[in-house]
């Protein structure tokens, strides 16, 4: 006999409860933490190259890397002067989940940090479906990728906490109507902290970096 | 990609269900996804096929039922769905939406025997 079983669970609930584990966890270390997503190449290795010896002396700090395979971005936080460094290699996963980050967790003392950053795997599509546990999300967007990215990724641009326009040296170059980019992101995520900067000048990283800074003082 | 992790999650809440049910088998699975939620049917049924071999919900049918986009203007408060170019207010152009729809993407019911 056929029988209709009404269930109505979201389909991620499973990640969501861990990334709630992994919040829990991180709020009890005091830590303040960010998830960075972006498509590959618009700068999210580069903003964390350029923002870690702004912070030197100032926060300590813990980066995790996701990445598909290779540990090039975590050598590089390293070497940018991160207090600490871990790569996840996703092998093959497009995204970094809430039962990877767990794993990074475990092998950081999340005491001794009063930042973490993680950096998700280059895309701009499945990351924004996996909730990690971290306090703010951050998209990093770049003038070269065009103006029309709010139009077409709106569920990453909806969900995002703070948004960095990166590579703002390049607009006298490149065909891009910053009222269409800026338009598309007001309707989907009023009122959003953005911060346009260039990693390559400098330009406009103070704002960021003193965000971090506040944030992680709270 | 990301549909092979979530037909796997779905897999899991059907077959955990309907081992709740004490059923023998699960023959139908009813999914609600909003047009916002970024997820790809055909991706999903793919995936199912390999990894719901040899359980209970091998043979089982997958639905969709979709959702439109639906915005609300928080300025004159009309609703619409918004086109691929442009998401502002066709009313008044106004920014700033609400989701009213779209976002959805859930199991809610399995049938079995």
């Amino acid at each position: 006999m056929s029988q209709n079983i009404p269930i109505v669970e979201n389909i991620l609930n499973a990640n969501d409860r861990l990334a709630q584990e992994n919040r829990t966890r991180i709020d009890s270390a005091g830590v303040f933490s960010i998830n960075i997503m972006a498509s590959p190449g618009a700068g999210k290795t580069s903003l964390i190259e350029k923002t870690l010896p702004l912070l030197k002396g100032k926060l300590r700090v813990a980066t995790i890397d996701g990445d598909i395979a290779t540990s090039i971005d975590a050598d590089r936080a390293a070497a940018a002067g991160a207090n600490a460094a871990i790569q996840i290699n996703t092998g093959g996963d497009c995204h970094l989940d809430a039962v990877m980050l767990r794993g990074a967790l475990e092998q950081l003392d999340l005491t001794q940090f009063d930042l973490l950053i993680v950096e998700n795997v280059g895309n701009l599509v499945c990351p924004a479906n996996f909730k990690l546990g971290t306090h703010k999300t951050v998209l990093v967007a770049s003038i070269p990728e065009g103006d029309d990215k709010p139009y077409k990724y709106p569920g990453t641009y909806r969900g995002v906490d703070a948004l960095v326009i990166n590579k703002v040296d390049l607009l006298p170059y490149v065909e891009f109507r910053m009222d269409y980019f800026e338009r598309g992101v007001q309707v989907l995520n009023p009122g959003v902290t953005t911060f346009p900067l260039s990693c390559r000048t400098g330009e406009g990283l103070d704002i960021w970096v003193n965000w971090l800074i506040e944030n992680s003082k709270k | 990609m990301h549909e092979l992790p979530i037909t796997q999650s779905l897999l899991k809440i059907a077959l955990d269900h309907a081992e709740k049910a004490d059923a023998k088998r699960i023959t139908d699975l009813h999914i609600v996804m909003g047009e916002l939620a970024s997820m790809v049917d055909d991706s999903i049924q793919f995936y199912w096929e390999i990894i719901a071999k040899d359980t209970i919900a091998e043979k089982a049918t997958l639905h969709f039922r979709r959702i439109p986009a639906e915005l609300q203007c928080m300025t004159c408060f009309h609703k619409y769905h918004p086109t691929d170019r442009e998401l502002v207010c066709p009313q008044c152009h106004g920014v700033g939406a609400k989701v009213i729809a779209g976002e959805e993407f859930a199991l809610e019911s399995i049938d079995v025997e």
